[in-house]
């Protein structure tokens, strides 16, 4: 459904997406992740022709976006991390102008903004101004606004910045049921996201791809270094040194008031740890498994690209 | 031609659903009457005066040269400070709403999101103009018109206007900020009305070149009752050059570099 073939943005001197490549088959849920400035929104921008790349290119749905723009944007619904809105509009005016300008016939019109506002749960905001919105509702104006025209393929640039967790939990809950007959990228720089929504991972560091990888991967090679925080009365040091003998343990640190523990094995050690530390006499006061964050998976990621 | 409309509607939408369209209106009805009536009220005095003193020169005399000449003079004027408020936000606001960059991925394209927007502002522009004529149409009700000229003012105004559109239009896609598009259109409107100035002390070929572009020295003649063509294709086509111009610089955006 989309294929990008080697794109590069540069800025003068600065590349914002260096020679990147990927497919996203038909059905797909893709997420972007990346931290800020990693070249998400630019790559984004130029797939839904509102940049030109500097080099390279990418089609969607067959159609080149360089030769064909006006296929493709046929075809795509983009939401900018900023939804584009008229402060000054009603929802339903609103809608009605995104009908006309994204070709939906006049006929179809009424009945897809009668449907789309149901799915973005707007049905009794049609009638505010755009400006007298909350935050959370404008974001669902502007998902109403994207698949509005029913493209095969929707973009969404950070859908869940800026709303409060309830909030989230009912736009990725929508992002799921939107994605059943579409292909979906979206970005984000919250890992958890990524992992409840999308299907596949394409991680941007500084404009390069560094990894690509379905979600139970990525998952799985976090698996891999999980790190637990463990917390004991008595002698630190002593408890270290035995519990770094465990089998399966990759490395013990120490830190102010605990201990980081990692192990590579996908077996539960925790219970081995906990033993150890029954076994010394000592007490054991927390363990707490701990996220990575994601600067450390990146490098690891980064890391591991390098070792390859 | 859907897309025209669906861009024409929505900025309408705009300029009517805002104080924008009311506000400017109110302003240039306000200034065009000031000067409408003084010119009337200086009419009254000489025609009194040279009554009483039972001069000869009453005969030269005439309600056309000494009010509706004016009146179409200033109402150009006017509309070099009524235009770039009324352009500033149109390519403006929308790149500093985000919204530009929705029109920009909507399967519309760069060419017609300007005509929509061109004719939007034209309508309103041409609108307001057929109030001011009311006062003309009052006029007529107590005097004897010659309304050659006012054809002819009339068909300098319409031009004039497409012309004004279209540089306040430039401007307002050069900068997301409205007070910079704004600055910019007076600038550039003030320049194009008195470039001639500069004529004065020009030789040959430059005293050429700048009588020709300037916009006074072009609707001088209308204005007067004189239709040339020369003039008509010269106001059509500088409307369709700075539309041109604007096309181009919201294309360059998609060139490589």
């Amino acid at each position: 459904m989309i294929e990008v073939d080697r794109l590069t943005k540069r800025y003068g001197a600065f590349a914002a997406v260096d020679d990147i490549s990927f497919q996203v088959g038909k059905g797909e849920i893709v997420g972007f992740l990346g931290p800020n400035g990693a070249g998400k929104t630019t790559t984004m921008r130029v797939l839904t022709c509102f940049l030109p790349a500097t080099e390279g290119t990418a089609r969607i749905a067959g159609y080149d976006i360089f030769d064909n723009p006006l296929e493709v944007k046929k075809r795509i619904g983009y939401l900018p991390e900023l939804p584009p809105l008229y402060r000054d509009m009603r929802v339903r005016t609103y809608l009605e102008f995104i009908a006309k300008i994204k070709g939906v016939a006049p006929k179809e019109a009424r009945r897809r903004i009668d449907e789309v506002v149901v799915q973005c749960g707007i049905v009794d905001r049609t009638e505010q101004l755009i400006g007298h919105l909350s935050k959370g509702y404008r974001q669902r104006v502007g998902l109403a606004q994207a698949i509005l025209h029913d493209p095969e393929v929707i973009i969404m640039d950070e859908p869940t910045s800026g709303l409060d967790p309830n909030q989230i939990i009912e736009v990725r809950q929508l992002i799921r049921e939107l994605a059943q007959e579409r292909t979906v990228i979206l970005s984000t720089h919250i890992l958890p996201e990524v992992e409840m929504t999308c299907n596949r991972v394409v991680i941007i560091h500084e404009g390069r791809i560094v990894a690509v990888d379905t979600t139970e991967n990525l998952t799985a090679h976090m698996r891999d270094t999980t790190r637990f925080f463990v917390r004991i009365s008595g002698d630190v040091d002593i408890a270290a040194k035995a519990i770094a003998t465990i089998e399966g343990v990759s490395d013990v640190t120490r830190t102010n008031n605990g201990l980081h523990v990692h192990w590579s094995v996908e077996a539960d050690l925790s219970a081995a740890v906990s033993a150890r530390v029954v076994e010394l006499g000592m007490g054991l006061v927390e363990m707490k498994r701990e996220a990575m964050s994601l600067e450390e998976i990146f490098q690891a990621l980064t890391m591991r690209e390098e070792r390859m | 031609m859907g897309n025209i409309m669906a861009i024409f509607g929505k900025e309408m939408r705009s300029y009517f659903g805002s104080p924008i369209a009311y506000v400017m209106a109110g302003v240039f009805l306000l200034f065009s009457g000031f000067v409408f009536r003084n010119q009337l009220l200086e009419f009254h005095d000489m025609t009194v005066y040279l009554k009483l003193a039972e001069r000869e020169e009453k005969m030269l005399l005439n309600v056309n040269t000494e009010v509706v000449t004016p009146f179409f003079e200033f109402q150009t004027f006017i509309w070099m400070i009524v235009i770039p408020m009324l352009t500033m936000r149109l390519y403006a606001e929308e790149k500093r709403g985000g919204t530009y960059e929705l029109l920009m991925t909507s399967p519309i394209t760069s060419a017609q999101i300007l005509i929509g927007k061109f004719l939007a502002c034209y309508v309103l522009y041409l609108l307001i103009e057929v109030m001011a004529f009311g006062y003309i149409g009052v006029l007529s009700m107590y005097s004897q018109l010659d309304w050659g000229p006012i054809f002819s003012g009339a068909l300098a105004v319409v031009l004039i206007g497409a012309t004004f559109i279209s540089v306040g239009i430039l401007a307002s896609s050069l900068t997301e900020n409205q007070i910079i598009a704004a600055v910019l259109s007076f600038f550039f409107l003030i320049l194009l009305w008195i470039i001639d100035w500069a004529a004065r002390f020009a030789s040959d070929i430059f005293f050429v070149i700048l009588k020709f572009l300037s916009l006074i020295e072009h609707t001088r003649d209308m204005i007067h009752g004189v239709v040339d063509t020369h003039d008509v294709v010269f106001f059509v086509s500088a409307a369709a050059f700075f539309l041109f111009l604007t096309h181009t610089v919201l294309e360059s955006r998609r060139w490589r570099t």
